[in-house]
């Protein structure tokens, strides 16, 4: 598969008029969002506001209503070798058959092409991949095995090993402990770093401004995106949350039934 | 991540289903026909195809679309002895369009209506099964004698089992054998995170529809042998019993392989010992006996061993409160 190269000047992400419908009811209503290349954007809403059918439907996972993405300018069958994806952890078996070190392989897959069989290569990839996560000691554990946490970093260590343009992960943050959370956070900053766009479905308002310096907010229509200093206000997120958001000072935000 | 006692496992397998033969001759005096080897081989091959595809379908929870699509065969057995006659690559051709369409159709309710995964391979099984045994049953009352032992497919009957058959199986079987080893990452990614897999640019829906049709080619093949009705046993049971004894999908279905190959061959000739045991049924016990054994008693995952660690955590935990004098 011949690598994609960004064409310059394009935005990372160019989502135009995009809606998805599940029986009738819109699941997301025309957005347009662009997302500047190297920012580090949190999907911020309510529960069924669309966070993953957005992502999914910007990966072509499930059938679009209307509406074009571009990811550098490019379409999403030429962008493919540009696009890392992380899942919700909840998404596949983990009973399944395999070892952590064939997981995170599996993120190698796309780039090695029919027929070939990943090798020393791959593996080291992958190893050095599961150092980064702080997992190294688990390579060889069968994934069964592995808590919650440890489940999400095996999930982002396959996506660092796809080294792609741009990312969407989809709640990595979900019901993981303490030191997961950073480790994330962390690769998460490293890929900003080295100017890589990541997305992320994010419910966790109090952490929002902290981690995230790009945000957008999303019930079923975008109600509001940009630089996460503008677009993170009492307001917006009332609008959002309608109106259950109760309140924004000292960094405390308060919203009735959870938030996420 | 392979280890070391699922590959015992499927040496000893092998060495007692080579030993089969001589052995059961040697201790029950099982006489050793032409008809007994050939329907034991045809067995074994057809176990070892369906074990090694079978965990697919297992993994990707589908074993209940096995059945439907094996049930979905028999209309097509019927329309392709009306067409063609008494022809068995007629006859199969048929059952594996009628199969297939069975898919498709699975596909189509889920995608088009709100009718979930369970009721629809319920409509798609019954309403093709029914088709099938009432253009069965019109066929039976026809003058001509040819259709005689066509109803075999639906239970199965081995002993109609020939020399020509062997070698279809066999090519078929290696010809599905060699296309799964080309496709290994592609299979396995699709199977354990299809989301992922299509995100990262993989062929899924083509790879999709070549697992599948893996799938329906497996089941067709195994009609004869064990009818519609119990086909989907030897699909799963192999897989199921495998699963028990590895943590790695490469000896996972190596080992559903061996052991269906195993429950092929042994039920086959457990039946050859008295003309009363049907063949196909007794490969499907054989295959759940298997199954029960495994998860009785296979270490880490079985039952006996869950039993014993949990008496040994309780016993710990009662002496280490002895200890600190509670």
């Amino acid at each position: 598969m011949p690598t994609a190269m960004p064409e310059p000047g394009e935005p990372a992400l160019l989502i135009d008029d995009l809606t998805v419908a599940y029986d009738q009811k819109p699941a997301i209503w025309d957005i347009d969002l662009e997302v500047p290349r190297g920012a580090l954007m949190a999907i911020v809403g309510p529960n069924g506001a669309g966070k993953s059918t957005l992502i999914k439907a910007a990966l072509n996972l499930i059938p679009r209503a209307a509406g074009s993405v571009l990811f550098h300018g490019q379409p999403y069958q030429a962008a493919r070798g540009m696009v890392g994806y992380v899942p919700q952890r909840g998404s596949v078996d983990w009973d399944f058959p395999t070892s952590v070190l064939d997981v995170v392989t599996m993120g190698l897959y796309g780039k090695l092409g029919w027929l070939r069989r990943p090798g020393r290569r791959e593996r080291e990839q992958a190893l050095a991949a599961l150092e980064q996560v702080d997992l190294l000691d688990y390579a060889g554990r069968q994934i069964s095995q592995l808590s919650g946490g440890q489940q999400q970093r095996t999930f982002l260590a396959r996506a660092l090993v796809q080294d792609a343009q741009i990312y969407f992960m989809d709640e990595p943050f979900a019901a993981v402990d303490a030191i997961t959370e950073a480790a994330i956070i962390n690769i998460l900053r490293e890929l900003n770093k080295r100017g890589r766009t990541v997305l992320v479905v994010h419910h966790d308002l109090q952490t929002v401004a902290e981690y995230f310096d790009w945000l957008t907010l999303l019930n079923v229509e975008v109600i509001a995106s940009g630089r996460t200093s503008q677009v993170f206000t009492l307001d917006n997120l009332q609008k959002t949350y309608g109106g259950r958001v109760s309140s924004l000072h000292s960094g405390q935000i308060l919203t009735a039934g959870g938030g996420a | 991540m392979t280890e070391r006692r699922a590959w015992r496992l499927m040496l000893a397998l092998l060495a007692l289903g080579f030993l089969m033969l001589p052995l059961s001759q040697a201790l029950f005096g099982l006489r050793l026909t032409y008809t007994v080897r050939v329907v034991a081989l045809g067995g074994s091959l057809l176990g070892a195809l369906s074990g090694a595809v079978g965990c697919f379908a297992v993994l990707r929870r589908e074993s209940l679309l096995g059945d439907a699509l094996s049930h979905a065969a028999l209309p097509g057995v019927a329309i392709g002895f009306l067409l063609a006659g008494r022809q068995l690559g007629a006859l199969l051709v048929g059952a594996g369009i009628a199969s297939w369409l069975g898919l498709r159709l699975v596909a189509a309710i889920l995608r088009s209506t709100r009718i979930k995964q369970d009721a629809a391979l319920g409509i798609v099984l019954v309403s093709f099964f029914a088709a099938g045994i009432a253009l069965l049953t019109t066929i039976q009352s026809l003058p001509d004698a040819s259709q005689a032992g066509l109803d075999s497919f639906i239970f199965g009957q081995a002993a109609a089992i020939i020399e020509s058959d062997i070698a279809l199986l066999g090519g078929i079987g290696l010809l599905v054998m060699v296309l799964l080893a080309l496709f290994w990452k592609e299979f396995k990614l699709l199977t354990f995170d299809a989301d992922f897999a299509r995100a990262d640019g993989l062929r899924s829906g083509l790879l999709d529809a070549l697992l599948s049709t893996l799938v329906v080619i497996t089941i067709v093949l195994g009609l004869q042998l064990a009818g519609v009705i119990l086909m989907v046993g030897l699909l799963i049971a192999p897989a199921i019993a495998a699963r028990q004894w590895t943590h790695s999908l490469e000896q996972m279905v190596l080992l559903a392989a061996a052991l269906g190959a195993f429950a092929g061959g042994s039920g086959a000739v457990i039946s050859a010992l008295d003309s009363d045991i049907p063949t196909g049924p007794m490969i499907i016990v054989v295959a759940f006996a298997l199954v029960l054994l495994s998860i009785t008693l296979a270490p880490g995952r079985g039952l006996l061993w869950n039993q014993l660690r949990q008496r040994k955590n309780r016993r710990q935990l009662r002496s280490r409160r002895l200890e600190s004098g509670a």
